[in-house]
């Protein structure tokens, strides 16, 4: 056991870097990644890393994986949130793609895990249903066998940014009379161009529009969209979860959060000194700092079982658990040390984008919305009380 | 002791609780609050018909004989419907101060004006660097003549796009942070050299920023004694701050409610999710931190009146209280709700923007836990003498 980065892995940061500075779209730099981006913009930095290689580090090498160490990935992750990159979305690299290379058949491999490096194909999630959040084996969506085509019908909800997407993968019943709501659900693809889609926005409580109702009426896909064997889609979609929460932590974010917290809290006063010498700010921040530290060595730990064949377990709820408390304490924070210039709204605003008299600081603009989106994060990928659950029963055998 | 409400009060109450219910539903409020002016002018008229706007002034002062407790049982009821227009501002603000320091003069010009609903003020305290501080001052205003001259910039004046007048607090001698050297001004937002920046706010109000560039202000519009205005601006914001905790304690009432009705809906493993002990014990917790918002905002409001000291440790306490109890509940409904509680469609998740936003108007969690804590501490020391 040690924590020394190796002259190996020194070179890779260095190299990470240099490659970073050079090649992240300037017009995008100190953007981040929010939601009202243009698709272009939001997929420039994935085909910028396609080219490289570099597009999807944890997939196996023979599918274009980068073959990266655990200690790798995370100089990657660092490296990345140091310059705020809009990294891939993760519904094509860290789910359908998992799913399609782990069960799809070779046909399925070559059709659709190109576009998925490259960056050139936008997937969407359909999974949840209007009544199946938590409980996803309840979901209705049927999908019916008619000669080479399944005939789709049912509604998914909460469609993450489906409003671009080219491509969506379904979780539908193809068994009604299965004995359990678990068997009879198959895991098939569906080109959002299809007729019968129609995809309608969801305003969430920050005013964003990233989410969707997803409605499909008659949608004829061909059967060789199916990913796998029928009716044994509810494995699949569970190695996709897994597979999702591991990437859920978010600790090199949350990392470059808290320096930007800290660089709040030293511009904005309190009783005319920096926010950042209150002591009792400073706890909190102190603390979130010490929740995140715990938080990283329990994914160094997980990533480092990984390395050793170990797949992602149940263990990988706690960072889902653990990880989102912390993004949503940092941007309770960051919204407590703006203080009044928290309560100014911006979307939209200025229309005429004139900024002769600015409202408040820069930092302050997203503090609040953000803080109101981040809410989702202990509501998405199985709640946090599933998750919970997920442990109680797969680790403590209760 | 008596926790009662008088017949007046509870006659405001119901005939509020019902105009509110026939006329500022969810969907109504929302096309309003995304409407260009923001608010309803012709609903402030009916405010004042309800007598709502005269129910804290004596009866000399052309109101209805109530107070404090007058202001809570209306603001309550506000919080329930997450009202936008400005009760605080206008009334327990700026009829505060005139109330409780205006001249016979001010009284006759302002006070029959903001009773029958023709004037609405915005209080103009907050500045970009002050914090919560209201003693942070940047603004001066300097005496010339039988006039002052007032320069700075007042941030995030809720509700002052719709006012015609402010109160401003400004520095007439001394340093920024200075306690003595402060004074109270109504200025009229048309005064030239009066510049402002509207915009709306996350939870569906309006603000400004309010920019003061050699603005004179008569010296009659002078409230108060010049440069010893503190004190007052300190019981007019520990007033505002009751009146904010009773706006919470009604908000937090119906974001748990409508959780507990959203469990009793909500299917998911074949039953209710209301059903599950995890979700109780947490909906139950909710209940808890609402039950002890009420009793915390009674308090406060009840020791509006005593000595100073007394006064700011309980609305500091309250305020605490309110500040946490409305950060859990307005989480829990959140979550509780599920992907539902993210949505705009539904009012919960305008119950929990209400809720975080109120934490930070007239000082947050920290700052009045510093503020009890002190107090606390010159009082054992006075013992320890």
């Amino acid at each position: 056991m040690n924590l020394e980065f190796t002259p190996e892995e020194v070179a890779f940061r260095k190299e990470v870097r240099e490659f970073i500075e050079n090649n992240y779209p300037e017009h995008l730099r100190g953007v981040g990644a929010r939601e009202d981006l243009s698709k272009e913009d939001m997929l420039a930095w994935h085909q910028i890393l396609g080219k490289k290689g570099w597009s999807v580090p944890a997939w196996p090498e023979k599918y274009g994986g980068t073959g990266w160490t655990p200690t790798q990935k995370y100089i990657w992750s660092e490296e990345n949130a140091r310059m705020d990159t809009i990294m891939p979305l993760p519904f094509g690299v860290s789910m359908v793609g998992p799913v399609i290379y782990t069960f799809g058949s070779e046909e399925i491999k070559a059709k659709h895990l190109p576009g998925i490096r490259d960056g050139s194909v936008w997937w969407c999630q359909g999974y949840s249903e209007p009544g199946a959040g938590s409980d996803l084996a309840s979901l209705k969506t049927t999908a019916v066998r008619d000669g080479d085509h399944y005939v789709i019908n049912g509604q998914k909800t909460w469609t993450t940014l489906a409003q671009h997407a080219d491509w969506g993968f379904f979780l539908c019943r193809t068994d009604p009379n299965a004995s359990k709501p678990q068997e009879g659900i198959s895991f098939i693809l569906a080109d959002m161009r299809t007729p019968g889609i129609e995809v309608k926005p969801i305003k969430t409580i920050d005013g964003g529009h990233e989410v969707n109702e997803t409605w499909l009426t008659d949608v004829r896909v061909p059967v060789e969209n199916l990913v796998g064997k029928e009716n044994e889609g509810w494995t699949y979609a569970k190695f996709l979860l897994a597979h999702e929460r591991s990437g859920i932590a978010g600790v090199a974010r949350s990392k470059r959060g808290v320096e930007k917290l800290r660089q709040i809290a030293s511009t904005e006063l309190l009783e005319g000194k920096p926010l950042i010498k209150d002591d009792d700010f400073l706890r909190k921040i102190s603390q979130l700092e010490i929740d995140l530290t715990a938080l990283e060595f329990t994914e160094l730990r997980t990533l480092a079982g990984e390395a050793q064949g170990k797949g992602p377990g149940p263990e990988s709820s706690i960072l889902k658990v653990k990880g989102t408390e912390i993004q949503q304490r940092l941007t309770e924070l960051t919204l407590e040390a703006v203080g009044h210039y928290g309560h100014p709204y911006f979307r939209g605003f200025p229309e005429d984008g004139s900024n002769e008299f600015p409202i408040g600081p820069d930092y302050a603009h997203q503090a609040a919305p953000s803080y109101f989106n981040m809410r989702k994060t202990s509501i998405y990928g199985g709640s946090n009380e599933i998750q919970r659950n997920i442990i109680t029963k797969m680790i403590l055998g209760l | 002791m008596d926790f009662n409400f008088s017949d007046e009060q509870t006659m405001i109450r119901d005939s509020l609780a019902r105009l509110l219910r026939d006329q500022y539903d969810f969907d109504t409020r929302r096309k309003v609050v995304g409407s260009e002016s923001g608010w309803r002018p012709e609903m402030w008229q009916q405010f004042a018909e309800l007598g709502l706007l005269a129910a804290p002034f004596s009866e000399e002062d052309g109101g209805l004989g109530g107070g404090s407790i007058d202001s809570m049982v209306i603001m309550e009821e506000f919080g329930k419907a997450l009202v936008v227009e400005p009760y605080v501002p206008t009334i327990v603000c700026a009829g505060g101060f005139l109330k409780h320091a205006g001249t016979p003069e001010q009284k006759s010009e302002h006070l029959e004006a903001i009773i029958g609903g023709e004037r609405v003020f915005a209080f103009a305290y907050a500045e970009p660097r002050g914090r919560y501080d209201l003693n942070d001052l940047e603004t001066t205003a300097k005496k010339a003549g039988d006039a002052y001259t007032l320069n700075g910039h007042k941030a995030v004046v809720v509700g002052a796009p719709w006012a015609s007048h402010l109160i401003v607090t400004a520095r007439t001698s001394g340093d920024r942070r200075d306690e003595d050297g402060i004074s109270v001004f109504i200025v009229e937002k048309d005064a030239k050299g009066v510049t402002t920046r509207d915009y709306p706010t996350v939870d569906g109000r309006r603000a400004s920023e309010v920019y003061f560039e050699n603005v004179s202000v008569p010296a009659g519009n002078l409230i108060g004694e010049e440069g010893k205005a503190l004190p007052l601006i300190e019981r007019i914001v520990d007033e505002a701050t009751v009146a904010v905790c009773a706006e919470a304690m009604g908000a937090m009432g119906v974001a748990h409610k409508q959780t507990v009705e959203y469990s009793k809906q909500r299917k998911q493993f074949g039953i209710a999710i209301g059903k599950f002990q995890v979700l109780q014990h947490r909906m139950v917790d909710m209940f808890m931190e609402h039950e002890q918002s009420i009793s915390m905002t009674y308090m406060a409001t009840l020791k509006l009146d005593e000595d100073e000291v007394t006064r700011k440790k309980a609305v500091s306490a309250a305020k605490v209280r309110i500040g946490q109890g409305g950060r859990f509940v307005g989480q829990e409904a959140i979550q509780i709700h599920g992907g539902m509680g993210m949505t705009d469609e539904l009012a919960v998740g305008h119950y929990f923007k209400r809720l975080t936003m109120i934490d930070s108007e007239y000082g947050n969690v920290d700052f009045h836990m510093r503020r009890y804590s002190r107090l606390t501490g010159e009082d054992q020391a006075m013992a320890a003498e």
